[in-house]
């Protein structure tokens, strides 16, 4: 267990996580392999329960009434052998005016034949703040299968955020589907960042609901798609409360004989309500391309760049 | 000592003909303006001289620095000095104006970086890590345009339209800067539609229809444009052989 836990830090470090939080007394965390719990702290006002199964950890979170967590409570989840199952399954609740960031970082490097499925239900209260940061560390092999489910209900004054990025490794097969509803004056935005490659598949369904009067709700999508990789970006937001307001922004750059399709679904069902969406697929943009050449830089370092900028 | 020699160039996109037996030269060490209405091809030639994609010239060489350049890629004539200040600079989303800066410089020197952003009158802590994208306006992107192109500190920069977007006021400063950049060494080829920019140049060329109609002093120059381009009916291209002889 020891082993693993270093195996696990190390990969962590890796994935771009600073290992010395989970020494630090003031940061909540959760280590996690395969189905094993094998680091945990909490802080004050912090309810962090897992309970190991046979395929995975169920995990109850808590933020009371009032609670605001100082420190963003850092979470490692992976598989280091090259085969494995992991189910997570949150069940968290964030009460009226608690505030809870997470930092997700969930590393499968030597992943042949790796699946990770992660089912949450999130309860937000009123005046809460919930945010969530997932980073994504893969192998090289492209043996993994990464399948996230999460809904999640906001309720006044509230403001819900996840930051999804996979660009580290390949990505598998990735299939996201996140459903949130917002109520009045309450905010959502989600940002999903991701670079595959091969023979990655990549499907994505985000989709909101501006139940709330003034509601606002942002769904932004960045997806990078080269060799034979293969994404489809479901962008859904519905806005059905006077002056909800949002907007759906998808960018998907290909290359090589990769295929992206978006689909931005827009649904306004209260008519002082307001959604836009703008979305582009296609190669890189040639004038940008041409105008790093022109400082020097070859065609595929411009590239690199673009794509790299637009995925940071 | 001459730094580009444009030698009858032809360019034809999506079958009109842009340029026509263009030819003129640089002198190195010197601003040379290239005057000329709107839609004359004047953007065209700087990206034919740049050597972006589709702007192949059909026939007529290119030299910079004594080497044919007409077939060789955009990145190489980069690479040995030549650069292009684009009229409408492209958004970078994710890409901060220092990063961008740095692209074209052989050390990657935040004093550099600073002192280019000074000079086009833009204060550094204010921009450095600003992104490239919508929002910056036209008349900064522009700005950071030009500081790219002066931390570069390239053999020949072209400038095509330096002065578009930017506020009259700061017109003198740009001015000023592109000043500099020759004291610094590098040769500019100045593109512009306005007659008092062209001005601060060595030598203008006048451009229309897709060729160079008249070269000289930027006085002499500037009368003729006075005279007979300014009162001349609006001209688009592209010209055919009998309009060019007409122009002649």
């Amino acid at each position: 267990m020891i082993q693993d836990y270093a195996y696990m830090l190390g990969a962590y470090k890796q994935a771009g996580g600073e290992p010395s939080v989970f020494k630090d007394s003031k940061i909540a965390h959760l280590v996690i392999h395969k189905n094993r719990v094998i680091g945990k702290h909490s802080v004050q006002g912090l309810i962090l329960e897992p309970r190991e199964t046979s395929s995975g950890v169920d995990i109850n979170l808590k933020i009371e009434r009032g609670t605001k967590i100082e420190n963003p409570v850092h979470l490692c989840f992976g598989i280091l052998p090259k085969e494995g199952i992991q189910e997570i399954n949150i069940k968290a609740k964030i009460e009226d005016g608690a505030q809870l960031k997470l930092l997700a970082h969930c590393v499968f490097p030597n992943a042949i034949k790796v699946v990770h499925r992660m089912e949450a239900d999130i309860e937000i209260g009123d005046n809460a703040y919930y945010e969530y940061n997932e980073v994504h560390f893969h192998g090289e092999d492209g043996g993994i299968e990464v399948v996230p489910r999460a809904r999640v209900n906001v309720g006044k004054n509230s403001h819900f955020a996840t930051n999804f990025s996979l660009l580290n490794g390949r990505v598998g097969v990735f299939d996201l589907d996140y459903e949130v509803r917002i109520q009045e004056n309450s905010s959502l935005a989600m940002t999903t960042k991701i670079y595959g490659y091969g023979e990655d598949r990549i499907k994505i369904r985000e989709a909101g609901w501006l139940d709330g009067a003034s509601s606002r709700g942002l769904i932004k999508s960045r997806i990078a798609v080269r060799d034979k990789a293969i994404s489809e970006i479901i962008n859904e937001l519905t806005a059905a409360a006077p002056e909800a307001r949002g907007h759906v922004d998808c960018l998907e750059v290909i290359q090589g004989m990769a295929q992206a399709k978006a689909i931005p679904i827009v649904n306004v069902t209260n008519e002082l309500a307001r959604v836009t969406h703008e979305a582009a697929i296609g190669r890189v943009d040639k004038k940008q391309v041409q105008t790093l050449m022109a400082r020097g830089l070859s065609e595929e370092e411009a590239i690199d760049l673009v794509v790299n900028g637009m995925l940071r | 000592m001459e730094i580009l020699r444009v030698e009858k160039i032809s360019l034809r996109l999506e079958g009109r003909q842009v340029l026509k037996d263009l030819s003129f030269s640089v002198e190195g060490g010197t601003i040379h303006s290239l005057l000329g209405p709107n839609a004359a091809g004047k953007s065209s030639l700087a990206y034919c001289l740049m050597g972006c994609c589709d702007y192949l010239p059909q026939s007529g060489k290119i030299y910079f620095l004594g080497k044919d350049i007409t077939t060789l890629p955009l990145d190489e004539r980069a690479r040995m000095g030549l650069t292009l200040a684009w009229q409408e600079p492209a958004r970078f989303e994710g890409l901060t104006v220092k990063d961008y800066i740095a692209v074209g410089m052989k050390n990657k020197d935040s004093e550099q970086t600073e002192k280019a952003l000074y000079q086009v009158l833009l204060e550094p802590k204010n921009y450095l890590n600003r992104i490239i994208d919508k929002t910056l306006s036209g008349g900064e992107r522009k700005r950071i345009e030009l500081a790219a192109v002066l931390a570069m500190k390239p053999k020949l920069a072209i400038l095509d339209e330096p002065d578009s977007g930017i506020d009259i006021l700061a017109l003198d400063n740009i001015v000023e800067m592109i000043k500099g950049l020759r004291e610094e060494g590098t040769t500019i080829l100045l593109i512009t539609h306005r007659e008092e920019v062209a001005q601060i140049a060595d030598r203008t060329s006048l451009i229309c229809s897709g060729f160079v109609v008249k070269e000289g002093t930027p006085q002499e120059v500037g009368r003729y444009f006075k005279e007979k381009c300014i009162p001349c009916p609006t001209r688009v291209y592209p010209a055919e052989e009998d309009e060019i002889e007409e122009v002649k």
